[in-house]
């Protein structure tokens, strides 16, 4: 009997009005995250990955913002909480790492400050434990010299020092999900793997599940035990990390993973997704991916809904024998 | 936009000074009138009556009549038409802020480009000019220019500049904004010469006149058209301040500084004298910001998200 | 730090010698001026008249003549008053410089509590009534002339409303603290809201302004992740970054008020301060004096500037390494 989900999100929708039209940043993702767990959601930008895990945690503040569907964190529902009750939440069981590391830390306190202001948000710790933790925990992702570092500012240090010092904050009180939008995009390729490693043996240290949200299949390849690949605010493909990679079923997950640059590849150049992503102001009624796909056929004029067996779910109106052939056609 | 409207309207009044004053209350607004006499329900009476309040001493000047062709605000210590004087003392003090700002928004594009692009020596010698007007506290070097130039004139070589004229204000007054404005416009230019379009552009042998005109100034100018109004309404505070004491517009020109300054001798007793043209310039400087802030806010595309006003 | 405020130390007496060289030449080098006279005092003999020229080298080059002015100035220091001839400049100066002090600190706080409150109360209620009024008082009381409003108080207080409401207000003028404190805070009252008013609005405005921008910064997003409250976020990370540029704009202000920038509010409240000196001075045409005034409001100016600039550095660690 597997255990509850740590998250459950159903049919989530989030909705802009503006000017031109409402904008449908995320329209319809239902995927769950068991206890420890990863999880990546993969997608282009402007696939609504961010905007999904932010509206969750209400984060995005513009009043234009219409959030439906249903988000059950621990089996509780958080869609729709006010700010004080997901204050404790925040932060205390679920805790966020943001892309860009040179701008996520407030430039006029220490690391050390913002630390324990984390930790006395949510327990009980005085400041003298609250900042033994804190130099604790900076020892644990592996600042040298915490003693003396935690009392630099952010500026003092490096992209990827940042970034570690990030991850020390939102671990900080021991939370059950951990979010991650694009940890590495903003490092160079060797910090992306050494966070990455951090992030992996972390995980193991605390029990906690991750959802990491990242546009390079690479790292999901990497980390995750599950992916939700979306496109255009839909979710196009879903299932375990090897099925998804295995035997990719969404034309569009092809597309992403046919542009994973591999050693052994005897192609010279890397194949690109023809065509621009959809602007999600112009989601057609159909499905979203058509313009670009190069199978589309006349159904396609209808959305597809998510469906399949054994975990692997994909929203597309191809037959498995079709694919099968397409997959003859294509291996040289 | 309601701010250009009311400027509009405020300008234009202005302009018809000599209008009015000439065909519809048939007031000659700058001569003393000490003596003269209005016609006021069927009466001719004087404009500088005795006193019946108070101590009953001296004369004071009519109050306001609330009628448009005949002494609508009444009547200053010197029997002029109060109103006159205010739309003649618009016209001049709308003339001194707008040529000030033009002049002083001028002389900042030419510093702020010349010491953001060219750099190096040219940069150092105009920052240091920059620098060194800038710490003269503001309104005291107004105040020490106006005092010497104003009274006696200004001749040097083939320049000669009377005593009383316009141009002496003006001059000034654009002189110590120049830093105001040239330091930001600095800043730009510097920032956009980083930018990858110009380095093509320089990489690609253009001339430097020829990116500073077709690069540059296209990029500087909406900060420009930012800050042209803005500093019409403050060159139009210093030249009211300036006048108020004394050493900016000389009689028998009039502004709206030189009007309230006129009227504080009377304000306990015929308040205004002083008040409207010092409301004026609330208004029409308030226009000015408000246009101001509105330039700011339709060139900037992220203001329209923060919802300023 | 201290290499940093060394450099800006120096810098700031470079300026200040720049400007005491261009208050010579346009006072006692501009063509048409005979300084000997300006000097001498009014009325003074032909003998008085030879002996200023010999003393301040008037016959002398130029540069002599700036030496000798800057050696009566500040090391002789028997610079006399044209006006009131034998009256020592300096002293003058000085007896005047507490008055100032007083109107302006007493302004300063007022207006920095109305402004930062108002700037806060504007940020976080965006979008709701309160908020475009105080961004409207703020334009209203950035166009407002100083001595325009000030007379307008006069006008209110001590004639229309003096006998009713504003019996109690004083006509104006001075009384020293150690005086009688009561009246000295009573006479100050209405100055003080005065020169605040004008720059409360100012203060509001900028602040929102900063306050907005914060708000939208990254580290804001970070911090309520971290599940803090929305008051806390405002005030102890968008308010202290924010406050960064208030600080500079305060000490650039105060500065300039304290140098002599409250001239027409003095004026126009009979208080016998530094900028009330200026104005009189202007008056007469009395040069030394008003030399002497010009000189002490522009070393307040470059001395704040120095306080600024140090201060920012403080407050902004990232400027530090710079």
């Amino acid at each position: 009997m597997p255990e509850s989900p740590i998250l459950k999100v159903s049919d989530l929708k989030v909705t802009f009005a503006t000017r031109q039209g409402p904008l449908r940043a995320v329209d319809g993702l239902s995927f769950e995250v068991a206890p420890k767990e990863v999880v990546g959601i993969v997608g282009e930008s402007g696939s609504g990955k961010s905007v999904s895990m932010y509206s969750m945690l209400g984060l995005v503040r513009d009043a234009n913002v219409s959030i439906t569907g249903s988000v059950k964190f621990n089996g509780r529902e958080i869609l729709g909480l006010t700010d004080r009750e997901m204050q404790p939440i925040r932060g205390g069981e679920i805790g966020m790492i943001f892309q860009d590391p040179m701008t996520a830390l407030t430039p006029v306190y220490t690391v050390g400050w913002q630390i324990i202001e984390q930790l006395r948000a949510h327990t009980t710790m005085t400041k003298v434990q609250a900042r033994e933790r804190a130099i604790e925990l900076l020892a644990e992702v592996g600042i040298p010299d915490p003693r003396t570092r935690v009392d630099n500012y952010p500026h003092e240090f490096s992209g990827g020092m940042r970034q570690r010092v990030v991850i020390a904050m939102a671990l900080s009180c021991n939370p059950k999900l951990l979010i991650a939008d694009e940890p590495t995009t903003a490092l160079d390729v060797t910090t992306q793997a050494q966070i990455l490693d951090l992030m992996s043996k972390l995980q193991e240290t605390y029990n906690s599940s991750i959802v990491i949200i990242t546009h390079d299949m690479g790292v999901i390849a990497e980390m995750a035990h599950r992916v939700v690949v979306m496109y255009a605010g839909r979710p196009a493909e879903i299932g375990n990390e090897i099925d998804v990679v295995r035997h990719p079923r969404h034309p569009y997950t092809w597309g992403l993973l046919g542009a994973v640059p591999r050693v052994e590849s005897r192609n010279d150049r890397l194949a690109t997704i023809p065509g621009n992503a959809v602007s999600p102001l112009d989601i057609p009624e159909g499905c979203a991916f058509a313009d670009r796909c190069a199978y589309r056929m006349d159904i396609c004029t209808k959305r597809p809904q998510l469906q399949g067996d054994h975990g692997h779910l994909d929203a597309c109106w191809l037959t498995d024998e079709q694919r099968v052939s397409i997959r003859s056609k294509a291996t040289p | 936009m309601g701010a250009l409207l009311v400027l509009i309207f405020v300008a234009l009044i202005c302009l018809c000074a000599p209008l009015y004053a000439s065909d519809w209350a048939h007031v000659n607004a700058f001569s003393s009138n000490i003596n003269g006499r209005f016609f006021i329900d069927g009466h001719w009476r004087s404009l500088l009556q005795a006193n019946t309040q108070g101590l009953g001493l001296g004369v004071s000047p009519v109050g306001p009549t609330w009628h448009l062709n005949n002494y609508f605000l009444g009547a200053d210590s010197q029997g002029r038409d109060v109103f006159a004087r205010l739309l003649y003392g618009g016209r001049d003090s709308l003339l001194i802020g707008t040529a000030s700002a033009l002049i002083c928004v001028l002389l900042a594009t030419i510093s702020g480009l010349a010491a953001g692009y060219f750099g190096g020596v040219i940069d150092w010698i105009v920052s240091r000019l920059l620098d060194i007007t800038w710490a003269f506290p503001v309104y005291l070097l107004a105040i020490s220019l106006s005092v010497i130039l104003v009274t006696s004139g200004f001749s040097v070589g083939p320049v000669h500049i009377q005593a009383g004229s316009l141009l002496l204000p003006i001059i000034i007054i654009a002189l110590i904004y120049v830093p105001y404005v040239a330091r930001p416009l600095r800043g730009i230019v510097m920032t956009l010469k980083e930018r990858e379009f110009i380095q093509a552009a320089i990489g690609s042998g253009a001339s430097d006149w020829r990116i500073l005109r077709k690069e540059i100034l296209p990029n500087v100018a909406p900060s420009i058209i930012v800050f042209f109004p803005l500093m019409v309404a403050f060159n139009m505070l210093t030249e009211s301040a300036l006048s108020f004491l004394g050493v900016g517009v000389q009689p028998p020109n009039a502004s709206w500084g030189t009007i309230i300054n006129d009227g504080l001798n009377l304000l306990y007793s015929r308040p205004w004298v002083a008040m409207a043209p010092g409301l004026m310039i609330v208004i029409t400087a308030g226009a000015l910001n408000l246009l101001g802030d509105g330039f700011r806010d339709a060139f900037d595309p992220k203001a329209k998200l923060r919802g300023s006003i | 730090m201290f290499s940093f405020t060394l450099r800006r130390a120096l810098s700031a007496l470079l300026v200040l010698f720049a400007i005491s060289i261009a208050v010579f030449l346009i006072f006692f080098a501009t063509p048409g001026v005979d300084p000997a006279a300006r000097i001498a005092g009014r009325s003074a003999s032909p003998a008085t008249l030879a002996h200023v020229r010999a003393a301040f080298g008037l016959n002398r080059p130029i540069f002599i003549r700036y030496l000798l002015m800057m050696d009566h100035l500040f090391i002789k220091r028997d610079l006399t008053s044209y006006v009131n001839v034998g009256l020592k400049v300096v002293p003058q100066v000085l007896k005047a410089a507490p008055i100032t002090l007083a109107l302006v600190s007493g302004a300063a706080v007022i207006w920095l509590t109305v402004g930062i409150f108002g700037g806060i109360v504007a940020a976080a209620n965006r979008g709701k009534f309160i908020d475009p009024l105080v961004m409207f008082i703020g334009i209203a009381a950035v166009s407002v002339p100083a001595y325009w409003l000030g007379e307008v108080v006069n006008l209110i207080t001590q004639s229309r409303l003096h006998s009713s409401v504003f019996s109690w207000v004083p006509s104006g003028g001075y009384v020293s603290l150690t005086q009688n404190p009561f009246e000295w805070a009573l006479h100050l009252l209405f100055p003080w809201l005065t020169l605040a008013a004008l720059y409360a609005g100012i203060y509001a405005r900028v602040l929102r302004a900063e306050l907005v921008n914060a708000m939208n910064e990254d580290y804001v997003r970070t911090a309520r992740a971290k599940g803090l409250s929305e008051r806390r976020i405002l005030i102890r990370h968008a308010l202290r970054c924010s406050l960064i540029s208030i600080v500079s704009l305060f000490g650039l202000d105060f500065g300039a008020l304290i140098g002599g920038a409250a001239l027409l509010t003095e004026v126009v409240f009979g208080l016998p301060g530094v900028g009330m000196l200026t104005y009189t001075a202007l008056q007469n045409l009395d040069l030394p004096v008003i030399m002497a005034c010009v000189l002490y409001g522009s070393f307040f100016v470059v001395l704040a500037n120095a306080v600024v600039d140090v201060l920012y550095a403080f407050l902004d660690p990232r400027v530090r390494v710079a």
